[in-house]
Protein backbone atom coordinates (compact mmCIF):
# COMPACT_ATOMS: atom_id res chain seq x y z
CA UNK A 1 0.00 0.00 0.00
CA UNK A 2 1.24 2.83 -1.13
CA UNK A 3 1.60 5.63 1.54
CA UNK A 4 4.12 8.10 -0.10
CA UNK A 5 6.78 8.48 2.41
CA UNK A 6 10.11 8.48 1.05
CA UNK A 7 12.06 5.18 0.67
CA UNK A 8 14.69 7.04 2.24
CA UNK A 9 12.59 7.52 5.31
CA UNK A 10 12.07 3.38 4.81
CA UNK A 11 15.52 2.52 4.68
CA UNK A 12 16.19 4.59 7.49
CA UNK A 13 13.42 2.82 9.35
CA UNK A 14 14.45 -0.29 8.85
CA UNK A 15 17.69 0.21 10.33
CA UNK A 16 15.85 1.29 13.06
CA UNK A 17 14.17 -1.90 13.64
CA UNK A 18 17.48 -3.65 13.29
CA UNK A 19 18.74 -1.32 16.37
CA UNK A 20 15.76 -2.63 18.08
CA UNK A 21 16.43 -6.04 17.72
CA UNK A 22 20.23 -5.78 19.04
CA UNK A 23 19.01 -3.96 21.97
CA UNK A 24 16.23 -6.37 22.77
CA UNK A 25 18.51 -9.44 22.36
CA UNK A 26 21.39 -8.02 23.77
CA UNK A 27 19.47 -6.88 26.62
CA UNK A 28 17.31 -10.38 27.18
CA UNK A 29 20.63 -12.25 27.10
CA UNK A 30 22.32 -9.94 30.01
CA UNK A 31 18.86 -10.11 32.13
CA UNK A 32 18.89 -13.64 31.76
CA UNK A 33 15.41 -13.77 31.15
CA UNK A 34 12.18 -11.92 29.49
CA UNK A 35 10.15 -12.33 26.74
CA UNK A 36 11.92 -12.81 23.49
CA UNK A 37 9.61 -13.60 21.31
CA UNK A 38 6.99 -11.00 21.40
CA UNK A 39 9.72 -8.69 22.07
CA UNK A 40 10.82 -9.11 18.44
CA UNK A 41 6.91 -9.42 17.08
CA UNK A 42 6.39 -5.44 18.00
CA UNK A 43 9.66 -4.67 16.85
CA UNK A 44 8.41 -2.22 13.55
CA UNK A 45 4.92 -1.09 15.16
CA UNK A 46 7.09 0.65 17.63
CA UNK A 47 9.64 2.18 15.69
CA UNK A 48 6.83 3.16 13.15
CA UNK A 49 5.33 5.05 16.69
CA UNK A 50 8.51 6.48 17.46
CA UNK A 51 10.25 7.56 14.98
CA UNK A 52 7.65 8.53 12.64
CA UNK A 53 4.16 9.15 13.96
CA UNK A 54 4.15 10.36 17.25
CA UNK A 55 4.87 13.78 18.77
CA UNK A 56 7.13 13.70 22.03
CA UNK A 57 10.51 15.37 23.76
CA UNK A 58 12.29 12.67 24.99
CA UNK A 59 14.14 15.83 27.09
CA UNK A 60 10.86 16.58 28.93
CA UNK A 61 8.79 13.15 29.40
CA UNK A 62 5.64 15.16 30.77
CA UNK A 63 5.89 17.39 27.90
CA UNK A 64 1.73 18.18 28.12
CA UNK A 65 1.53 18.08 24.00
CA UNK A 66 2.90 14.68 23.74
CA UNK A 67 1.06 11.83 21.74
CA UNK A 68 0.56 9.20 24.43
CA UNK A 69 2.01 4.92 24.22
CA UNK A 70 0.49 2.36 26.52
CA UNK A 71 2.35 -1.11 26.10
CA UNK A 72 -0.66 -3.11 27.19
CA UNK A 73 1.09 -6.44 26.51
CA UNK A 74 3.62 -5.21 29.13
CA UNK A 75 5.82 -8.33 28.72
CA UNK A 76 6.75 -6.58 25.37
CA UNK A 77 9.02 -4.32 27.80
CA UNK A 78 12.31 -4.97 26.32
CA UNK A 79 11.49 -3.64 22.72
CA UNK A 80 9.72 -0.42 24.25
CA UNK A 81 12.74 0.30 26.52
CA UNK A 82 15.15 -0.07 23.41
CA UNK A 83 12.93 2.68 21.61
CA UNK A 84 12.58 4.98 24.23
CA UNK A 85 16.57 4.56 24.56
CA UNK A 86 16.75 5.49 21.28
CA UNK A 87 14.69 8.51 21.33
CA UNK A 88 16.58 9.77 24.12
CA UNK A 89 14.70 9.43 27.00
CA UNK A 90 17.45 7.69 28.62
CA UNK A 91 21.12 6.87 27.98
CA UNK A 92 22.12 3.41 26.62
CA UNK A 93 23.74 2.13 29.60
CA UNK A 94 20.20 1.55 31.17
CA UNK A 95 19.75 -0.76 28.75
CA UNK A 96 22.16 -3.24 30.53
CA UNK A 97 20.06 -2.77 33.67
CA UNK A 98 17.04 -4.70 32.57
CA UNK A 99 15.33 -6.71 35.69
CA UNK A 100 18.33 -5.99 37.87
CA UNK A 101 17.79 -4.95 41.43
CA UNK A 102 18.78 -1.15 41.07
CA UNK A 103 18.00 -0.66 37.57
CA UNK A 104 15.19 1.46 36.00
CA UNK A 105 14.00 -1.12 33.64
CA UNK A 106 11.93 -3.34 35.31
CA UNK A 107 10.81 -6.75 33.97
CA UNK A 108 7.26 -4.82 33.34
CA UNK A 109 6.68 -1.38 32.49
CA UNK A 110 6.34 0.95 35.53
CA UNK A 111 5.86 4.57 34.84
CA UNK A 112 7.32 5.44 38.57
CA UNK A 113 10.66 3.94 36.90
CA UNK A 114 11.03 4.38 33.65
CA UNK A 115 11.45 7.96 32.13
CA UNK A 116 8.66 7.73 28.76
CA UNK A 117 6.70 4.82 30.49
CA UNK A 118 3.21 6.52 30.95
CA UNK A 119 1.75 4.13 33.02
CA UNK A 120 1.98 -0.05 35.16
CA UNK A 121 1.41 -2.80 32.37
CA UNK A 122 2.02 -6.48 33.01
CA UNK A 123 -0.92 -7.79 34.77
CA UNK A 124 -2.88 -8.39 30.86
CA UNK A 125 -5.73 -6.60 30.29
CA UNK A 126 -5.55 -3.79 31.84
CA UNK A 127 -3.67 -1.09 29.10
CA UNK A 128 -6.39 -0.09 26.87
CA UNK A 129 -8.91 0.98 29.86
CA UNK A 130 -5.95 3.25 30.92
CA UNK A 131 -5.58 4.60 26.90
CA UNK A 132 -9.09 4.92 27.51
CA UNK A 133 -8.37 7.17 30.40
CA UNK A 134 -6.08 9.20 28.88
CA UNK A 135 -7.93 9.53 25.61
CA UNK A 136 -10.84 11.29 27.77
CA UNK A 137 -8.66 13.77 30.03
CA UNK A 138 -7.25 14.68 26.78
CA UNK A 139 -10.32 15.61 24.92
CA UNK A 140 -11.49 17.11 28.07
CA UNK A 141 -8.69 19.61 27.83
CA UNK A 142 -9.22 19.96 23.96
CA UNK A 143 -5.85 18.70 23.31
CA UNK A 144 -5.00 17.18 19.47
CA UNK A 145 -2.38 14.61 21.20
CA UNK A 146 -2.99 10.93 20.52
CA UNK A 147 -3.13 7.68 22.23
CA UNK A 148 -1.99 4.49 20.96
CA UNK A 149 -2.48 1.51 22.93
CA UNK A 150 -0.53 -1.80 21.92
CA UNK A 151 -2.14 -5.22 22.81
CA UNK A 152 -1.23 -8.73 22.61
CA UNK A 153 -3.53 -11.55 20.89
CA UNK A 154 -4.03 -13.95 23.63
CA UNK A 155 -4.75 -10.69 25.92
CA UNK A 156 -7.75 -10.59 23.96
CA UNK A 157 -9.06 -13.18 26.15
CA UNK A 158 -8.98 -10.91 29.23
CA UNK A 159 -12.87 -9.82 29.75
CA UNK A 160 -11.58 -6.42 30.27
CA UNK A 161 -10.48 -5.63 27.00
CA UNK A 162 -14.03 -6.12 26.15
CA UNK A 163 -15.40 -3.92 28.86
CA UNK A 164 -12.80 -1.61 27.63
CA UNK A 165 -13.53 -1.28 24.12
CA UNK A 166 -16.80 -0.76 24.93
CA UNK A 167 -15.86 2.63 26.86
CA UNK A 168 -13.88 3.20 23.58
CA UNK A 169 -16.57 3.77 21.48
CA UNK A 170 -19.21 4.48 23.88
CA UNK A 171 -17.18 7.82 24.46
CA UNK A 172 -16.75 8.22 20.33
CA UNK A 173 -12.62 8.59 21.72
CA UNK A 174 -11.54 8.74 17.93
CA UNK A 175 -7.81 10.18 19.38
CA UNK A 176 -7.33 7.06 20.17
CA UNK A 177 -6.00 3.88 18.23
CA UNK A 178 -5.09 0.46 19.54
CA UNK A 179 -2.98 -2.04 17.84
CA UNK A 180 -3.40 -6.47 17.91
CA UNK A 181 0.25 -7.74 18.23
CA UNK A 182 -1.46 -10.54 15.88
CA UNK A 183 1.48 -13.11 16.26
CA UNK A 184 -1.13 -16.03 16.77
CA UNK A 185 1.10 -17.68 19.73
CA UNK A 186 0.54 -17.14 23.69
CA UNK A 187 2.88 -19.04 26.32
CA UNK A 188 0.83 -22.47 26.13
CA UNK A 189 0.61 -22.50 22.56
CA UNK A 190 -1.29 -21.52 18.95
CA UNK A 191 -3.89 -18.81 20.22
CA UNK A 192 -6.37 -20.56 18.47
CA UNK A 193 -5.94 -23.88 20.09
CA UNK A 194 -5.86 -22.35 23.54
CA UNK A 195 -8.59 -20.00 23.62
CA UNK A 196 -9.78 -19.11 19.90
CA UNK A 197 -10.46 -15.24 19.57
CA UNK A 198 -12.04 -15.23 16.39
CA UNK A 199 -13.42 -13.83 14.48
CA UNK A 200 -11.53 -10.79 15.30
CA UNK A 201 -12.50 -8.20 12.70
CA UNK A 202 -15.75 -9.07 13.57
CA UNK A 203 -15.54 -8.60 16.93
CA UNK A 204 -14.29 -5.19 16.87
CA UNK A 205 -16.02 -3.91 13.90
CA UNK A 206 -19.15 -5.16 16.34
CA UNK A 207 -17.78 -3.11 18.89
CA UNK A 208 -18.29 0.39 17.04
CA UNK A 209 -14.13 0.09 15.92
CA UNK A 210 -12.74 1.01 12.43
CA UNK A 211 -10.82 -2.06 11.78
CA UNK A 212 -7.74 -2.41 9.46
CA UNK A 213 -6.35 -5.61 8.52
CA UNK A 214 -2.37 -5.42 8.29
CA UNK A 215 1.43 -6.83 7.91
CA UNK A 216 2.53 -5.87 11.25
CA UNK A 217 6.46 -6.14 9.70
CA UNK A 218 5.86 -3.63 6.80
CA UNK A 219 6.66 0.05 7.52
CA UNK A 220 4.64 1.12 4.52
CA UNK A 221 1.10 -0.67 5.64
CA UNK A 222 1.60 0.56 9.25
CA UNK A 223 2.58 4.24 8.54
CA UNK A 224 -0.77 3.79 5.87
CA UNK A 225 -3.10 2.17 8.63
CA UNK A 226 -2.20 4.74 11.41
CA UNK A 227 -3.04 7.75 9.15
CA UNK A 228 -6.62 6.29 8.18
CA UNK A 229 -6.47 5.37 11.70
CA UNK A 230 -5.93 9.39 12.56
CA UNK A 231 -8.50 10.80 9.98
CA UNK A 232 -11.67 8.44 11.75
CA UNK A 233 -13.81 10.75 13.25
CA UNK A 234 -16.24 9.89 16.36
CA UNK A 235 -15.01 6.20 16.18
CA UNK A 236 -11.51 4.66 17.95
CA UNK A 237 -9.31 2.50 15.56
CA UNK A 238 -7.83 -0.93 15.48
CA UNK A 239 -4.72 -1.93 13.69
CA UNK A 240 -4.65 -5.70 13.69
CA UNK A 241 -0.71 -6.40 12.65
CA UNK A 242 -0.25 -9.54 11.32
CA UNK A 243 3.31 -10.17 12.55
CA UNK A 244 5.97 -13.07 13.19
CA UNK A 245 6.26 -14.18 17.03
CA UNK A 246 10.32 -13.86 17.39
CA UNK A 247 10.65 -11.75 14.19
CA UNK A 248 14.01 -11.37 12.76
CA UNK A 249 15.71 -14.06 13.73
CA UNK A 250 15.78 -17.51 11.85
CA UNK A 251 15.39 -20.42 15.02
CA UNK A 252 13.57 -17.79 17.17
CA UNK A 253 10.61 -16.89 14.24
CA UNK A 254 7.44 -18.79 15.32
CA UNK A 255 9.41 -21.14 17.87
CA UNK A 256 6.84 -20.19 20.77
CA UNK A 257 9.70 -21.85 23.71
CA UNK A 258 11.39 -18.53 23.31
CA UNK A 259 8.09 -16.89 24.41
CA UNK A 260 9.28 -16.13 28.22
CA UNK A 261 12.65 -17.43 27.45
CA UNK A 262 15.78 -15.10 26.80
CA UNK A 263 18.48 -16.01 24.46
CA UNK A 264 21.75 -17.76 25.86
CA UNK A 265 24.94 -16.01 24.58
CA UNK A 266 25.52 -18.35 21.86
CA UNK A 267 22.05 -18.10 20.66
CA UNK A 268 22.84 -14.02 20.86
CA UNK A 269 25.82 -14.67 19.17
CA UNK A 270 23.93 -16.08 15.77
CA UNK A 271 21.13 -13.83 16.39
CA UNK A 272 23.76 -11.03 16.05
CA UNK A 273 25.22 -12.57 13.06
CA UNK A 274 21.89 -12.86 11.59
CA UNK A 275 21.09 -9.07 12.22
CA UNK A 276 24.19 -8.14 10.66
CA UNK A 277 23.75 -10.36 7.12
CA UNK A 278 20.58 -8.58 7.56
CA UNK A 279 22.14 -4.70 7.52
CA UNK A 280 24.22 -5.51 4.88
CA UNK A 281 21.08 -6.36 2.82
CA UNK A 282 19.74 -3.19 3.52
CA UNK B 1 -31.65 9.81 70.04
CA UNK B 2 -29.09 11.82 67.50
CA UNK B 3 -29.82 13.23 63.89
CA UNK B 4 -29.78 9.77 61.43
CA UNK B 5 -27.64 11.31 58.12
CA UNK B 6 -26.68 9.04 55.41
CA UNK B 7 -22.48 9.07 54.66
CA UNK B 8 -23.57 8.59 50.94
CA UNK B 9 -25.51 11.74 51.05
CA UNK B 10 -22.99 13.57 52.45
CA UNK B 11 -20.48 12.53 50.30
CA UNK B 12 -22.38 13.16 46.50
CA UNK B 13 -23.34 16.51 47.99
CA UNK B 14 -19.74 17.25 49.07
CA UNK B 15 -18.07 16.20 45.88
CA UNK B 16 -20.37 18.51 44.04
CA UNK B 17 -19.01 21.35 45.88
CA UNK B 18 -15.20 20.23 45.71
CA UNK B 19 -15.99 19.69 41.98
CA UNK B 20 -17.29 23.43 41.92
CA UNK B 21 -13.89 24.44 43.28
CA UNK B 22 -11.51 22.33 41.36
CA UNK B 23 -12.13 21.54 37.85
CA UNK B 24 -9.91 18.88 37.88
CA UNK B 25 -12.14 16.85 39.56
CA UNK B 26 -13.86 13.68 37.69
CA UNK B 27 -16.15 11.13 38.62
CA UNK B 28 -16.41 7.71 37.58
CA UNK B 29 -19.55 4.99 38.66
CA UNK B 30 -20.68 1.92 37.62
CA UNK B 31 -24.32 1.88 36.88
CA UNK B 32 -25.16 2.57 40.94
CA UNK B 33 -24.52 6.61 40.87
CA UNK B 34 -27.69 6.87 42.34
CA UNK B 35 -27.20 4.34 45.09
CA UNK B 36 -23.44 5.65 45.24
CA UNK B 37 -24.87 9.45 44.63
CA UNK B 38 -22.17 10.09 42.67
CA UNK B 39 -25.23 10.93 39.95
CA UNK B 40 -25.37 14.63 41.71
CA UNK B 41 -21.88 15.13 40.44
CA UNK B 42 -22.60 13.89 36.72
CA UNK B 43 -25.77 16.07 36.90
CA UNK B 44 -24.04 18.64 38.01
CA UNK B 45 -20.82 18.33 35.65
CA UNK B 46 -21.87 16.25 33.24
CA UNK B 47 -19.27 16.56 30.98
CA UNK B 48 -16.66 15.74 33.68
CA UNK B 49 -19.20 12.29 34.87
CA UNK B 50 -18.09 8.95 33.57
CA UNK B 51 -21.01 6.22 33.85
CA UNK B 52 -18.93 3.46 33.02
CA UNK B 53 -21.79 0.57 32.61
CA UNK B 54 -21.65 -2.28 34.71
CA UNK B 55 -17.53 -2.81 34.67
CA UNK B 56 -15.40 -2.71 37.58
CA UNK B 57 -12.49 -3.60 36.17
CA UNK B 58 -12.36 -0.91 33.30
CA UNK B 59 -13.88 1.91 35.39
CA UNK B 60 -10.56 1.73 38.39
CA UNK B 61 -7.87 1.24 35.10
CA UNK B 62 -9.84 4.08 32.78
CA UNK B 63 -9.59 6.22 36.36
CA UNK B 64 -5.79 5.52 36.51
CA UNK B 65 -5.27 6.82 32.92
CA UNK B 66 -7.20 10.12 33.93
CA UNK B 67 -5.12 10.56 37.25
CA UNK B 68 -2.50 9.98 35.10
CA UNK B 69 -3.47 12.97 32.62
CA UNK B 70 -3.94 15.66 35.62
CA UNK B 71 -7.40 14.51 36.46
CA UNK B 72 -8.17 13.97 39.82
CA UNK B 73 -11.01 10.72 39.77
CA UNK B 74 -13.69 9.93 42.33
CA UNK B 75 -14.51 6.66 41.61
CA UNK B 76 -17.80 4.88 43.13
CA UNK B 77 -19.27 1.65 43.41
CA UNK B 78 -20.62 -0.58 45.95
CA UNK B 79 -17.80 -1.59 48.40
CA UNK B 80 -17.84 -5.43 47.51
CA UNK B 81 -16.78 -5.08 43.97
CA UNK B 82 -14.71 -2.09 44.36
CA UNK B 83 -12.50 -3.80 46.38
CA UNK B 84 -13.10 -7.23 45.53
CA UNK B 85 -13.93 -7.16 41.73
CA UNK B 86 -11.34 -4.47 40.96
CA UNK B 87 -8.43 -5.37 43.56
CA UNK B 88 -5.75 -6.20 41.13
CA UNK B 89 -6.60 -2.89 38.74
CA UNK B 90 -6.82 -1.10 41.64
CA UNK B 91 -3.21 -2.53 42.70
CA UNK B 92 -1.59 -2.64 39.24
CA UNK B 93 -2.58 0.99 37.89
CA UNK B 94 -3.77 2.95 41.16
CA UNK B 95 -1.18 1.51 43.23
CA UNK B 96 1.53 0.75 42.07
CA UNK B 97 2.02 4.17 40.69
CA UNK B 98 0.82 5.74 43.23
CA UNK B 99 -2.04 8.03 41.64
CA UNK B 100 -4.14 10.57 42.76
CA UNK B 101 -7.37 8.48 42.36
CA UNK B 102 -10.35 8.49 45.31
CA UNK B 103 -12.09 5.31 45.50
CA UNK B 104 -15.26 5.40 47.29
CA UNK B 105 -17.26 2.54 48.11
CA UNK B 106 -21.13 2.46 49.40
CA UNK B 107 -22.34 -0.16 50.99
CA UNK B 108 -19.21 -1.24 53.21
CA UNK B 109 -19.95 -3.91 55.59
CA UNK B 110 -23.12 -5.87 57.13
CA UNK B 111 -25.30 -3.27 57.35
CA UNK B 112 -25.71 -3.68 53.63
CA UNK B 113 -28.53 -5.69 55.00
CA UNK B 114 -31.60 -7.08 53.11
CA UNK B 115 -29.21 -7.95 49.81
CA UNK B 116 -27.56 -10.85 52.05
CA UNK B 117 -23.65 -11.98 51.85
CA UNK B 118 -23.02 -11.79 47.96
CA UNK B 119 -23.58 -8.24 48.64
CA UNK B 120 -21.91 -7.45 52.30
CA UNK B 121 -18.30 -6.41 51.88
CA UNK B 122 -16.40 -7.55 55.22
CA UNK B 123 -13.72 -8.59 53.95
CA UNK B 124 -12.88 -4.99 52.03
CA UNK B 125 -10.68 -3.20 54.47
CA UNK B 126 -8.26 -6.16 54.93
CA UNK B 127 -7.91 -6.47 50.89
CA UNK B 128 -7.50 -3.26 50.62
CA UNK B 129 -4.96 -2.40 53.65
CA UNK B 130 -2.24 -5.01 52.30
CA UNK B 131 -1.97 -2.72 49.11
CA UNK B 132 1.48 0.02 49.24
CA UNK B 133 0.74 3.24 48.59
CA UNK B 134 -3.16 3.06 49.76
CA UNK B 135 -4.75 5.16 52.34
CA UNK B 136 -7.97 3.59 54.16
CA UNK B 137 -10.86 5.46 55.32
CA UNK B 138 -13.93 5.11 57.21
CA UNK B 139 -16.04 7.73 58.57
CA UNK B 140 -18.06 7.57 62.13
CA UNK B 141 -20.87 9.89 60.85
CA UNK B 142 -21.77 12.88 58.44
CA UNK B 143 -19.94 15.24 59.98
CA UNK B 144 -16.77 13.07 59.00
CA UNK B 145 -17.37 12.12 55.90
CA UNK B 146 -17.78 15.93 54.76
CA UNK B 147 -14.06 16.63 56.06
CA UNK B 148 -12.82 13.46 54.92
CA UNK B 149 -13.84 13.74 51.30
CA UNK B 150 -12.46 16.87 51.32
CA UNK B 151 -9.05 15.56 52.93
CA UNK B 152 -8.84 12.86 50.66
CA UNK B 153 -8.93 15.29 47.29
CA UNK B 154 -6.31 17.10 48.69
CA UNK B 155 -4.27 14.22 50.18
CA UNK B 156 -1.31 12.57 46.71
CA UNK B 157 -1.99 8.91 46.55
CA UNK B 158 -4.66 6.50 46.25
CA UNK B 159 -7.19 6.45 49.21
CA UNK B 160 -10.35 3.67 49.52
CA UNK B 161 -13.15 5.37 51.29
CA UNK B 162 -15.83 3.09 52.47
CA UNK B 163 -19.50 4.08 53.33
CA UNK B 164 -22.42 2.52 54.57
CA UNK B 165 -26.06 1.89 53.18
CA UNK B 166 -27.95 2.95 56.15
CA UNK B 167 -27.64 6.07 58.23
CA UNK B 168 -25.62 6.85 60.92
CA UNK B 169 -26.33 9.12 64.19
CA UNK B 170 -24.75 12.68 64.06
CA UNK B 171 -21.90 12.22 66.46
CA UNK B 172 -19.86 15.38 65.88
CA UNK B 173 -20.69 19.32 66.09
CA UNK B 174 -19.13 21.46 63.26
CA UNK B 175 -16.07 22.41 65.51
CA UNK B 176 -14.87 18.42 64.70
CA UNK B 177 -11.22 18.19 62.89
CA UNK B 178 -10.61 15.66 60.75
CA UNK B 179 -6.73 14.45 59.88
CA UNK B 180 -5.50 11.85 57.51
CA UNK B 181 -4.09 8.86 59.61
CA UNK B 182 -5.00 10.19 63.18
CA UNK B 183 -7.26 9.04 65.74
CA UNK B 184 -9.63 10.70 67.92
CA UNK B 185 -9.97 9.71 71.13
CA UNK B 186 -13.71 11.01 71.49
CA UNK B 187 -14.09 9.89 74.99
CA UNK B 188 -12.15 9.34 78.19
CA UNK B 189 -11.68 6.54 80.50
CA UNK B 190 -8.97 4.46 82.34
CA UNK B 191 -10.12 1.18 82.28
CA UNK B 192 -10.15 0.08 79.02
CA UNK B 193 -9.77 1.54 75.38
CA UNK B 194 -12.32 0.82 72.89
CA UNK B 195 -11.44 1.46 69.50
CA UNK B 196 -13.95 1.38 66.55
CA UNK B 197 -14.11 2.58 63.10
CA UNK B 198 -17.38 3.48 61.38
CA UNK B 199 -20.69 2.41 62.60
CA UNK B 200 -19.27 0.71 65.40
CA UNK B 201 -18.12 4.18 66.82
CA UNK B 202 -21.40 5.45 67.35
CA UNK B 203 -22.39 1.85 69.25
CA UNK B 204 -19.32 1.76 71.24
CA UNK B 205 -20.24 5.14 72.93
CA UNK B 206 -23.46 4.10 73.86
CA UNK B 207 -21.20 0.82 75.34
CA UNK B 208 -19.15 3.22 76.64
CA UNK B 209 -22.10 4.81 78.82
CA UNK B 210 -23.56 1.90 79.87
CA UNK B 211 -20.47 0.57 81.45
CA UNK B 212 -20.15 3.76 82.77
CA UNK B 213 -23.29 3.15 84.59
CA UNK B 214 -21.88 -0.27 85.69
CA UNK B 215 -18.54 1.85 87.29
CA UNK B 216 -16.27 1.13 84.33
CA UNK B 217 -14.60 4.07 82.87
CA UNK B 218 -14.01 2.65 78.70
CA UNK B 219 -11.92 4.94 76.74
CA UNK B 220 -13.25 5.42 73.07
CA UNK B 221 -11.45 6.48 70.29
CA UNK B 222 -12.63 6.97 66.75
CA UNK B 223 -10.11 5.26 64.24
CA UNK B 224 -11.41 6.56 61.36
CA UNK B 225 -8.18 6.23 59.49
CA UNK B 226 -7.09 2.39 59.04
CA UNK B 227 -4.08 2.94 57.37
CA UNK B 228 -1.76 4.63 58.28
CA UNK B 229 -2.75 3.33 61.73
CA UNK B 230 -2.36 6.22 64.43
CA UNK B 231 -0.16 3.90 66.38
CA UNK B 232 1.07 5.96 68.40
CA UNK B 233 -2.53 6.36 69.29
CA UNK B 234 -3.23 3.08 69.75
CA UNK B 235 -0.20 2.53 72.08
CA UNK B 236 -0.51 5.74 74.62
CA UNK B 237 -4.71 4.20 75.44
CA UNK B 238 -3.15 1.16 75.89
CA UNK B 239 -0.33 1.65 78.25
CA UNK B 240 -2.84 4.35 79.83
CA UNK B 241 -5.71 1.43 80.37
CA UNK B 242 -4.01 -2.00 80.18
CA UNK B 243 -7.11 -3.63 77.93
CA UNK B 244 -8.33 -2.89 74.34
CA UNK B 245 -11.44 -3.94 72.46
CA UNK B 246 -11.33 -3.14 68.65
CA UNK B 247 -15.20 -3.38 67.03
CA UNK B 248 -15.48 -3.21 63.70
CA UNK B 249 -18.46 -3.65 60.85
CA UNK B 250 -16.06 -6.18 59.11
CA UNK B 251 -14.15 -9.23 59.67
CA UNK B 252 -11.47 -9.83 62.55
CA UNK B 253 -9.30 -10.76 59.67
CA UNK B 254 -7.40 -8.25 58.25
CA UNK B 255 -9.05 -4.88 59.31
CA UNK B 256 -9.27 -2.91 62.40
CA UNK B 257 -8.56 -5.33 64.71
CA UNK B 258 -5.47 -6.93 63.42
CA UNK B 259 -4.01 -3.65 61.96
CA UNK B 260 -4.54 -2.85 65.76
CA UNK B 261 -3.12 -6.08 67.27
CA UNK B 262 -0.13 -5.81 64.83
CA UNK B 263 0.67 -2.58 66.26
CA UNK B 264 0.30 -3.57 70.13
CA UNK B 265 2.20 -6.91 69.80
CA UNK B 266 5.05 -5.18 68.44
CA UNK B 267 4.92 -1.93 70.77
CA UNK B 268 2.69 -2.34 74.04
CA UNK B 269 1.08 -5.96 74.10
CA UNK B 270 -2.14 -5.23 76.78
CA UNK B 271 -5.09 -7.95 76.99
CA UNK B 272 -7.41 -7.50 73.86
CA UNK B 273 -10.26 -8.19 72.15
CA UNK B 274 -11.06 -8.19 68.59
CA UNK B 275 -15.31 -7.68 67.33
CA UNK B 276 -16.10 -8.08 64.40
CA UNK B 277 -17.82 -10.99 62.00
CA UNK B 278 -16.14 -13.69 63.36
CA UNK B 279 -14.76 -15.62 59.52
CA UNK B 280 -18.03 -16.43 58.25
CA UNK B 281 -20.32 -14.89 55.81
CA UNK B 282 -23.38 -12.96 55.84
CA UNK B 283 -26.91 -13.49 55.24
CA UNK B 284 -30.20 -11.51 54.51
CA UNK B 285 -31.67 -9.33 57.31
CA UNK B 286 -32.49 -5.79 58.32
CA UNK B 287 -29.15 -3.68 59.49
CA UNK B 288 -29.42 -3.95 63.29
CA UNK B 289 -31.18 -7.82 63.54
CA UNK B 290 -27.51 -8.69 61.99
CA UNK B 291 -25.70 -6.86 63.62
CA UNK B 292 -27.30 -8.59 66.94
CA UNK B 293 -27.37 -12.11 65.11
CA UNK B 294 -22.95 -11.29 64.35
CA UNK B 295 -22.61 -10.41 67.99
CA UNK B 296 -22.23 -6.27 67.55
CA UNK B 297 -24.83 -5.03 69.45
CA UNK B 298 -24.17 -2.58 72.12
CA UNK B 299 -25.19 -5.00 74.42
CA UNK B 300 -22.60 -7.23 72.84
CA UNK B 301 -20.11 -4.68 73.26
CA UNK B 302 -20.90 -4.09 76.89
CA UNK B 303 -20.43 -8.06 77.58
CA UNK B 304 -16.98 -8.26 75.95
CA UNK B 305 -15.36 -5.49 77.66
CA UNK B 306 -16.70 -7.04 81.01
CA UNK B 307 -15.21 -10.19 79.97
CA UNK B 308 -12.17 -8.46 78.68
CA UNK B 309 -11.72 -6.48 82.50
CA UNK B 310 -11.50 -9.92 84.01
CA UNK B 311 -8.80 -10.82 81.88
CA UNK B 312 -7.00 -7.83 82.47
CA UNK B 313 -7.37 -8.36 86.62
CA UNK B 314 -5.97 -11.79 85.53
Amino acid sequence: MATGVDSGVIKDLKKKALQTRIDVLKMLCEAGSGHTGGSLSVVEILVSLYFFKMKYRSDQPKWPERDRFVLSKGHGAPALYSVLCRAGYFPEDYLNSLRKLGGLLQGHPESRMTPGVEVCTGSLGQGLSQANGIALALKMDGKPSRVYALMGDGELQEGQIWEAAMTSSHYLLDNLCAIVDHNKFQIDGPVEQIMSIYPLRDKWEAFGWYVEDIDGHNFDAIIGALKRAEEEKDRPSLIIANTVKGKGISFIEDQNKYHGVAPDKDELDRALAELQEAKLKL
Amino acid sequence: MSRMVSTRDVYGETLVKLGEEHQEIVALDCDLSGSTRSALFGKKFPQRFFNMGVSEQDMMSTAAGLASSGKVPFASTFAIFASGRAWEQIRLCICLPCLNVNVVASHGGLTVGEDGATHQANEDLAIMRALPNMTLVVPADAVETERMVRSIYAHQGPVYLRLARNKYPVLFDDSYKFELGKANVIRDGKDLAIIATGYMVSKSLEAAQKLSEQGLEACVVNMSTIKPLDAECVTEVARKTGAVLTVEEHSIIGGLGSAVAEALGESYPVPMMRMGIRDTFGVSGHPEELLEHYGLSVQHIVEEAGKLMRRKAG
